[in-house]
């Protein structure tokens, strides 16, 4: 999903995250498949969500690191029910916390496999979803060996 | 025993709450808050002409305008659940502290008869979608996870991988919780019901099944605090606030630092530590119980088994009727009410077990009462110990 147009015409097929001014850098990277980790340079803390302070050290001073895109599920639950009306036809789905190299935690789907075969403790890596706005959504599916 | 500013120098004096097996009150918004407020206010043998201190979730100003009161002590702290354990907290110390000498605290939901109001009547909750750009909007909602049950899943799909907790020992607590709901006939369900009916139910969000969620229905409740030394003369027996913790880690799910653990770890050590007392002390655990795994985190996190012993602490249903630790004897959110801030209920039934007005769900003996409630996704948890005279 390289394509750098934004098809105004494209629907959300799901609810689509906003932009904070924090997190601008992240989601701009989304549109290249990238997946980038707010650090902050005062303390060496990596942050997550993005945000204007350091919750370490309140500094306001960060760059921004590619992560690898590893992680581990860390607690993981099947949707039998759809949270909104957008997500009805993927039921049932993987809500998954997924703990990725770099030492964050994010919310996330494990998609790509049976629901009910994700399990704690699974590797996993990123995958994309294309937003209707150019954006990409991280997704994680079942780490491919080799 | 332990002397601090906090530790008997205020009592709750009036309780009274309101539910019922259809689910459904008759009133609703300020009406049904202002009937609470006059049935507690009676309970304890006060009238709105004593109240000095009002706390309310969303707004202790309006609350108080509507009153045609002038408290010198006001609380509009809001956190979820646990609201109320706060509101108590914050009242025994500001009453300790002679800010003010009588404090309301009311809670009032009509989730379930709204549905048949026009205008979505006049309970809790706001327009779906209204919120805007959050943190919430960004990291979570876009994933499609159900609130607020599967944040509680994912808290249970942890704690299963981690300590070996099974769907059997979890749909236990929904048991023994229902047994107590058995002898309360104001209830929403007070048929027992088994392991197998709570493992048959439908998934909702893996691994919590229908019967492990709380109820959805209508509820009301106040209670009236003051000092000790006024408690004395009231119409009913004092119950003393005996010490109080609070502590959040999180707001959002996806924040909560360990999964297996809630910071009722602090809130507990700082109540139990300014009461004096130990979990082995407490005759009644009231601990908020939205999930059957909200309930099993309690019994942990308080102390009251080793972390990650909560399943096999509750397998023999030492927390049901003529158990060692009788909890939710009310029936809980899981069987008697929930209607979406269920931290009153706790304030209420303890009072009303210390006192030894609960009939055939008594504990007998009851001296020591712990309320637990916890509020938003486990985030943020409010302790409160209270005693009978006997255990100051």
């Amino acid at each position: 999903m390289s394509d750098t147009t934004t098809n105004e015409s494209a629907k959300p097929t799901r609810f689509e995250p906003p932009v904070s001014e924090a997190s601008q850098p992240f989601w701009d990277a989304t549109r290249e498949e990238r997946f980038l980790i707010q650090w902050c340079t005062a303390c060496d803390q990596v942050v997550f969500y993005p945000r204007e302070n350091c919750p370490s050290c309140l500094g306001t001073s960060f760059e921004w690191k590619q992560a690898s895109g590893k992680g581990t599920v860390y607690a993981s639950s099947v949707q039998h029910r759809a949270a909104n009306p957008l997500m009805a036809n993927r039921v049932p789905y993987v809500v998954a916390m997924v703990e990725l190299e770099e030492g964050i935690r994010i919310m996330s789907n494990v998609i790509d496999c049976a629901p009910d075969d994700v399990v704690v403790g699974q590797a996993v890596q990123l995958t994309w979803e294309p937003l209707s706005d150019g954006r990409n959504l991280p997704q994680f599916s079942p780490l491919q060996e080799g | 025993m332990q002397v601090n500013g906090l530790r008997g120098r205020a009592a709750i004096v009036g309780v009274v709450d309101a539910a019922s097996p259809t689910g459904e009150l008759e009133l609703t918004g300020r009406a049904l808050e202002v009937d609470m407020i006059s049935k507690a206010l009676d309970d304890a043998g006060l009238t709105i002409a004593d109240v000095d201190g009002v706390t309310h979730t969303s707004s202790s100003m309006m609350l108080a305008e509507h009153l045609g009161i002038h408290p010198t002590f006001t609380d509009s702290t809001s956190t979820g659940g646990s609201s109320f354990e706060v509101h108590v907290e914050h009242a025994a110390a500001a009453i300790a502290a002679g800010l003010c000498e009588v404090v309301i605290g009311v809670y009032a939901s009509t989730p379930r008869s709204d549905r048949k109001r026009p205008r979505g009547g006049a309970g809790r909750g706001g327009p779906p979608g209204g919120m805007g750009a959050s943190p919430m909007a960004e990291w979570e909602m876009p994933y499609g996870l159900q609130a607020p049950k599967g944040a509680y899943a994912l808290s249970a799909s942890r704690h299963m991988a981690q300590y070996g907790t099974t769907s059997e020992q979890l749909a236990q607590i929904a048991v023994s919780t229902r047994e107590w709901a058995t002898m309360n006939p104001e209830a929403r369900f007070q048929d027992p019901i088994t392991i197998q009916d709570v493992l048959d139910s439908p998934m909702q969000a893996s691994p919590l099944h229908l019967l492990d969620c709380c109820l959805v229905t209508d509820g009301a409740g106040a209670f009236v605090m003051t000092t000790a030394e006024r408690a004395k003369d009231l119409k009913k027996p004092p119950v003393y606030v005996l010490g109080a913790g609070t502590c959040h880690d999180h707001m959002m799910i996806s924040q909560m630092p360990d999964f297996g653990t809630t910071p009722g770890v602090q809130s507990g050590k700082k109540a139990f530590g300014l009461a004096g007392v130990k979990p082995g002390d407490v005759d009644l655990l009231m601990g908020y119980d939205s999930f059957t795994i909200t309930a099993l985190l309690h019994l942990e996190d308080l102390g009251f088994c080793e972390k990650g012993e909560g399943g096999p602490f509750v397998e023999d249903g030492k927390i049901g009727p003529g158990g060692s630790l009788p909890m939710n004897t009310n029936g809980g959110g899981l069987s008697y009410t929930h209607p979406g801030m269920y931290g009153m209920f706790l304030i209420t039934e303890a009072t009303k077990q210390l006192r030894g007005e609960c009939g055939p769900r008594q504990v007998e003996g009851a001296e020591i009462a712990v309320a637990h409630g916890s509020g938003m996704v486990l985030s943020c948890m409010s302790t409160i110990v209270l005693g009978t005279e006997a255990s100051l």
